[in-house]
């Protein structure tokens, strides 16, 4: 699903080209300084302790989220630089793209390379022979890693609808949302393999944080009628 | 196959000249200089445009030789709106150049990925005598350092000889031995791809079928390349050769040495384009003092080449040349809003240059497009297809690559922008990918395999 909003809304506009690369970009910088400081802890640590590793783990995990959440605000700064040079050079000072499609797409970008990064590898060995969880966990693994994928990269696209509304009208409290419904989905795959503690509320919080910015972006239920029902 | 190729290396010379030649092409040519005369006389036209009510469009670009002499002195106060009009196609030709780009690295990574043959080691270049099977780090690493000297200098007497020989206008040696070297490459090197390729998913083919299918490809390339060809065929002729030329380099150079390779050739890169003395700036000026360009063998062009005296232009281009002529018709009447340019822009596909009404007559003329050396596509896949071949296995490691060297390219062409002369493309992409390839491998991948295996989402 993922990849048809790239194509769809995505791919026409080479300038949504650009922001999409840009926004991955950014992710993956935030991704490598948090496992650098992962990677650091680890081998200062003892890899025998079982509880410290684990707790490691988690605080590798709540660091990188407070980072992408940091490099998201980076690329708002970023893009609003871009948006005022962009006015600057257009013919009648209305810029190409506004700042809510760069939010969309900025999400987009970061969601697209979270899930990348998530799936990729088990898509590739999922090509191979192999039997899953063989070893006494889960059956489900393929199924759930899928679906929780899609719902990040959803989320990740609705955060940043959310997180650069909150920046562009300065109400913080929106930015905090943000921040703590990230932590709480990170958080709630902590419960895997109990499959319902995370996936189930991570589909909710999609659901509301779809909800949300579609709010914010100006639709409304008459919208969502008037869509609905001119389509058939 | 295999002691075929240990005792081809002299024929893999004209080849390795040839990339050398192609690496040494490695700036993109400056069609922002070109756009630049081609601006000025568009500035005129502009301003005539304006005059008449109407604003600019962006297929005013042709024009080029014929009304520049024509042109009012005019230029200071337009010369910021030609620096709006270079900026705003921006995204436009990075696009242009992301999607080849993409395209070989795709090939590539498809490749190494699915064909054996390309990542087992069976002997090494003849530019690279120093085996890296020695037991020590350090014996290691010096002969990786040495393969390299040698490897950039073979490069740099190429390239020096390459400028001396455009200097003293010995076209025909220098055609002859880039027909020679593409022959061999759209030959030799896609009679092994192939070959190998059919290994690896059991196909039978018959000799004379494979005769034929190699024939036609050849010499079709051939003519594509070195001579007139549409231009989405060229291009893809251009991306498929920079793709073998980069499975080659994977297969040949041992692991380390391409390595510090690449980072080398980022930097003589970078100072070959930018010292006043170096080889590839001075052939980019004297291509440019005679206004000439540079040979299409060697460049990849986003944009067309007409040719002169055509009195009527392909009807591919003709029809949408007609409807942006049109369409700036109509700029007359109403505003110009934001869309309607955007859709403008959009419909100006890059080949489409539109005065056709008086300047069917016109010379030889390019299109403002961006110009990619060869040589950047050969290393960026390079870097790429190491990054599939060595990397643990990783397709992590080989997205990050790709994304680093889009950005790469993404910064260059803005710089490219700004700065309004050839720059070396290499130098960014190189620094990134490399970058982002050894901390993916080292530190992101732990990171994630931990996390996969317990199933955790950051």
């Amino acid at each position: 699903p993922a990849f048809g909003l790239f194509l769809f809304t995505i791919a026409r506009d080479p300038l949504r080209i650009i922001i999409l690369i840009a926004g991955a970009f950014f992710w993956l910088v935030s991704l490598l300084l948090s496992s650098l400081i992962w990677f650091i802890a680890v081998k200062a640590s003892d890899p025998r302790d079982e509880r410290l590793q684990k707790g490691l783990l988690i605080f590798g995990v709540m660091f990188s989220v407070l980072l992408q959440e940091a490099f998201r605000f980076l690329y708002y700064k970023l893009l609003r630089k871009a948006i005022e040079g962009l006015v600057a050079l257009s013919e009648d000072g209305c810029s190409p793209i506004s700042i809510q499609q760069m939010a969309y797409v900025a999400g987009v970008g970061f969601g697209l390379m979270s899930g990348a990064f998530s799936m990729i590898n088990l898509l590739a060995d999922a090509l191979g022979p192999g039997t899953v969880g063989i070893h006494g966990d889960s059956q489900l693994y393929f199924l759930t890693s899928a679906f929780m994928t899609m719902v990040l990269i959803f989320l990740h696209t609705f955060w940043g609808i959310l997180f650069f509304h909150g920046c562009e009208h300065r109400r913080w409290w929106e930015i905090a949302a943000v921040v703590v419904m990230h932590l709480a989905v990170s958080g709630s795959s902590f419960c895997n393999p109990l499959y319902v503690g995370s996936l189930v509320p991570s589909y909710l919080l999609m659901a509301a944080a779809a909800v949300w910015a579609y709010l914010l972006s100006g639709g409304s239920v008459q919208n969502l009628r008037r869509f609905l029902l001119c389509k058939c | 196959m295999i002691t075929f190729m240990n005792n081809s290396d002299s024929e893999e010379e004209p080849c390795n000249e040839r990339t050398s030649l192609m690496s040494a092409e490695s700036p993109p040519v400056p069609s922002y200089q070109d756009g630049l005369r081609a601006s000025e006389a568009e500035e005129a036209q502009a301003h005539r445009k304006r005059r008449a009510g109407s604003s600019r469009g962006p297929n005013n670009l042709a024009g080029g030789e014929m009304s520049g002499s024509g042109v009012p002195v005019r230029e200071r106060a337009l010369e910021n709106e030609e620096e709006e009009l270079t900026l705003k196609y921006g995204a436009k030709h990075v696009i242009m150049l992301f999607v080849p780009v993409t395209l070989c690295m795709i090939v590539v990574v498809a490749t190494i990925k699915s064909v054996r043959f390309y990542t087992e080691k069976n002997g090494q270049l003849i530019y690279t005598p120093f085996s890296e099977d020695t037991p020590s780090v350090g014996q290691r690493l010096l002969n990786s350092v040495l393969n390299t000297i040698i490897m950039i200098s073979v490069i740099i007497v190429m390239t020096v000889f390459l400028v001396l020989l455009y200097k003293y206008r010995c076209y025909k040696f220098i055609h002859g031995w880039l027909i020679l070297s593409s022959l061999m490459l759209l030959f030799l090197f896609t009679y092994i791809y192939l070959g190998e390729v059919l290994k690896t998913y059991n196909v039978a083919m018959d000799y004379p079928t494979l005769f034929i299918v190699i024939w036609n490809f050849g010499a079709v390339g051939m003519i594509c390349i070195h001579w007139k060809g549409p231009l989405q065929l060229q291009q893809a002729y251009l991306i498929m050769i920079s793709a073998l030329m980069a499975l080659v380099f994977i297969k040949y150079l041992p692991e380390w040495s391409a390595w510090v390779i690449l980072g080398a050739i980022s930097i003589y890169d970078l100072m070959a384009v930018l010292c006043p003395k170096g080889p590839l700036r001075m052939l980019v000026e004297t291509a440019q003092e005679r206004n000439e360009p540079i040979f299409p063998a060697l460049i990849y062009s986003s944009a067309m080449m007409w040719t002169v005296g055509m009195a009527k232009p392909d009807t591919a281009a003709r029809g949408p040349s007609q409807q942006t002529w049109d369409a700036a018709e109509d700029g007359r009447e109403h505003l110009r809003s934001p869309s309607h340019a955007e859709s403008q822009m959009s419909e100006a596909r890059s080949p489409v240059p539109t005065r056709p009404i008086t300047s069917l007559e016109e010379l030889e003329e390019e299109e403002r497009g961006v110009k990619l050396g060869l040589g950047d596509f050969i290393f960026y896949s390079v870097l790429v297809g190491k990054a599939a071949a060595t990397a643990s296995g990783d397709w992590n490691t080989t997205l990050a690559c790709f994304v680093a060297i889009l950005i790469g390219l993404c910064l260059t062409l803005l710089l490219l922008a700004v700065f309004k002369k050839a720059l070396p493309a290499l130098p960014i992409s190189i620094t990134f990918g490399l970058i982002f390839y050894f901390s993916t491998d080292n530190l992101v991948r732990p990171f994630m395999d931990t996390l996969a295996s317990h199933q955790l989402y950051i």
